[in-house]
């Protein structure tokens, strides 16, 4: 018999109905995220219904999608600065975390964030458990060595109903990616690179597993940034397997297992790495010492070069509709053209090590006049810890705004927009038509991409900047 | 949901590969509480200008759109953003199948679980299909078959459970919650707890 993957070990340790031929597996899960956006339709069946939301204690719920990044004291402040049905929805996130008694990090909260930045830093999101929410890059989680994926709305109502989802066993893609990044080439690079090479559908079907020593290199918010993307290479769920970083990450968290239960959880998490002989359905392998800052050029996170190479020549009519949206030349490199908003944050971008890279870029440097640029920490505590260091002021005496946390820029729901026409580079991880505001084009990058590009006023390459 | 067996429909066809769900309904129209009446925001930003007024060209607000239940997209439909409003605006606006070579996994379970039947199926048929828009074609759920033009005939891959669900219309968490002494049994017998 062949050794399990970490999947297949979560898998097996959370099937409560085995599927058949005709039916699915009933799968039960550890943690439910919810924010304000993807539940409120969830929350109505449960009330139509009569249901109870059967497990409060395994569900955590917060403010992110749809709220302003800018300071909300009180209900009374969001109704001045919310689009009237962003406010209702998050009013009636408060009140449906109330009536079926969820936790609600919200704005009396100083832990609220985003959704996938706050599940890590408060210690809830650990090795070897499911976890779900009603958001794609649930996928985050995976860096933890859980199993981790998002869900659409009725699953939410599910999950909230029954604690379980009905699931079919997807497929096994191992991606290897071994060597050592160079200066100025980071996480968010290695899974453009990814994304490139396997493609936006190259996943589907799939649960991602990275290794490879370039993998283990990273830190932990290094390989949320990984993880976090599986997704746009199609994969809904990607996860690294848990190890001695993973364990003093989560040592002393909040919500992490004390005394005893500690120990006892950090025996089992040692168990969960797969068996040398697990096999995968299908493998890719990288080499980290080719990889480049990565940018993308297109309208999706496939569409992805090395930062000095030039845009690929289009293949098809979607492909020029891409170009011709973005407004790039075939054949001409990325690098120098003229950026009007930089944006860093996102759950890809939005920690603290994310801040601290951009502000190695701008300190004592300038933001271009002709650039705005929107810095927005992924939670309260990622912000409280920036501002103990100073990395505020970094920014704003550049010349960047600095945010309360949110999703912002990356979705474009809360009032943060791009304008149309103009060029974002961003750190978040969609580069869709108008995902940041009505006619937007994005270029998604690095945090150190970005900085370099927002003092440069045009795309540029971070690593002239780091060098000294 | 609604039960759909056969779906049978001129076809709309919107070319574009890798069509993501930001696409099919931008996120400002996200801040809904209710499923409903989003099919005036499907695929808003293709569909209506700056000022808000149809563009006159964009298939949906063309006359042969009227009373089309298929679409048939390019390869790698519904990628992206996990909202199920995708499949809401979809349905609101009267498509009940989509069809195409890829589609992604969540918008794909978006859809089973709302009574939009994803129909995946080969280049060749799709190729025929991108070419022909306006074909009749007939989306058979029961027979897991796409009846083309001309008595030709494809297969499409859909599980059995799926398959029951969207023909009976079975609501999924009713099925769900028959299950939920085995649920307890399990929350009983584990060796941790979350």
């Amino acid at each position: 018999m062949t050794g399990k993957s970490l999947f297949q070990k979560i898998w097996d340790d959370h099937i409560v109905v085995p599927e058949t031929a005709d039916t699915p597996a009933v799968l039960y899960i550890d943690l439910h995220l919810t924010h304000e956006v993807t539940s409120p339709q969830a929350f109505s069946v449960l009330r139509s219904r009569g249901l109870k939301l059967r497990r409060p204690d395994l569900t955590l719920a917060t403010l992110d999608h749809s709220t302003p990044t800018v300071p909300v004291a009180s209900l009374k402040d969001l109704d001045i600065v919310a689009e009237p049905a962003a406010a209702a929805q998050i009013r009636l996130m408060i009140e449906n975390c109330r009536e079926y008694g969820v936790e609600l990090f919200g704005f009396d909260s100083d832990a609220r964030g985003i959704v996938h930045v706050i599940g890590p830093e408060l210690g809830i999101t650990q090795p070897g458990k499911t976890i779900v929410c009603g958001d794609s890059h649930t996928s985050t989680h995976g860096a933890f060595g859980t199993l981790a994926f998002g869900i659409g709305t009725t699953e939410v109502g599910h999950v909230m109903a029954s604690q379980c989802l009905l699931q079919r066993r997807p497929k096994t893609l191992a991606i290897t990616v071994d060597g050592k990044i160079g200066a100025g080439v980071t996480a968010k690079d290695i899974i453009l690179a990814i994304i490139g090479r396997i493609g936006v559908g190259g996943g589907t079907g799939h649960v991602i597993e990275y290794r490879g020593s370039a993998i283990q290199n990273l830190n932990m918010e290094q390989r949320m940034t990984v993880c976090n993307m599986s997704i746009e290479g199609g994969a809904r769920a990607g996860m690294i397997a848990p190890d001695d970083t993973t364990i003093e990450y989560l040592r002393n968290r909040p919500k992490a297992p004390k005394g005893s239960a500690w120990d006892a959880a950090v025996a089992r998490w040692r168990r969960l790495p797969s068996d040398p002989d697990a096999t995968f359905d299908r493998e890719v392998t990288l080499d980290a010492n080719l990889l480049t800052p990565m940018v993308t050029f297109g309208t999706n996170p496939g569409m992805v070069i090395p930062i000095g190479d030039p845009v690929p020549t289009a293949t098809d009519a979607s492909f020029r509709k891409a170009l011709e949206y973005m407004r790039v030349v075939e054949n001409k490199p990325m690098l120098g053209m003229p950026v009007d908003v930089v944006f860093i944050g996102s759950c890809t971008n939005s920690r603290l090590s994310d801040l601290r890279e951009a502000a190695s870029v701008m300190r004592g440097r300038k933001v271009a006049k002709s650039v705005r640029m929107l810095v927005v920490p992924g939670s309260e505590q990622v912000k409280r810890a920036a501002e103990a260091e100073g990395l505020h002021e970094v920014f704003t005496a550049a010349g960047a705004e600095w945010r309360e946390a949110g999703c912002s820029m990356c979705i474009g729901m809360n009032g943060d927009l791009t304008a149309s026409g103009q060029l974002c580079v961003s750190t978040s991880n969609r580069n869709f038509e108008g995902r940041q505001g009505i006619g937007a084009r994005t270029v998604l990058a690095s945090p150190l991409t970005a900085a370099a590009s927002a003092v440069a006023g045009r795309i540029a390459d971070p690593r002239p900047l780091i060098a000294h | 949901m609604d039960k759909v067996n056969l779906v049978q429909s001129r076809t709309l066809v919107i070319p574009q590969s890798d069509i993501d769900t930001d696409q099919i309904i931008p996120a400002r129209f996200l801040t809904t509480t209710t499923r409903k009446g989003l099919g005036k925001a499907l695929f808003a930003d293709w569909r209506y200008d700056s000022a808000g007024k149809p563009k006159p060209d964009f298939l949906l607000n063309r006359p042969e759109a009227d009373g089309c239940g298929i679409l048939v997209a390019g390869n790698n439909f519904g990628c992206g953003s996990s909202r199920e409003h995708a499949p809401w605006a979809l349905l609101d606006f009267g498509i009940r199948a989509v069809i195409s070579t890829e589609i992604a996994d969540i918008f794909r379970g978006n859809s089973l679980k709302n009574g939009l039947v994803p129909v995946i199926v080969d280049k060749t048929t799709h190729g025929w299909l991108i070419e022909n828009p306006g074909a009749d074609v007939t989306v058979d759920v029961a027979a897991c078959e796409l009846r083309l033009p001309e008595g030709r005939t494809v297969t499409f891959p859909i599980d059995g459970f799926s398959r029951y669900c969207l023909i009976n219309g079975v609501d999924q968490l009713g099925y769900l919650l028959d299950h939920a002494d085995a649920i307890t049994r399990f929350e009983g017998a584990r060796s941790w707890q979350p």
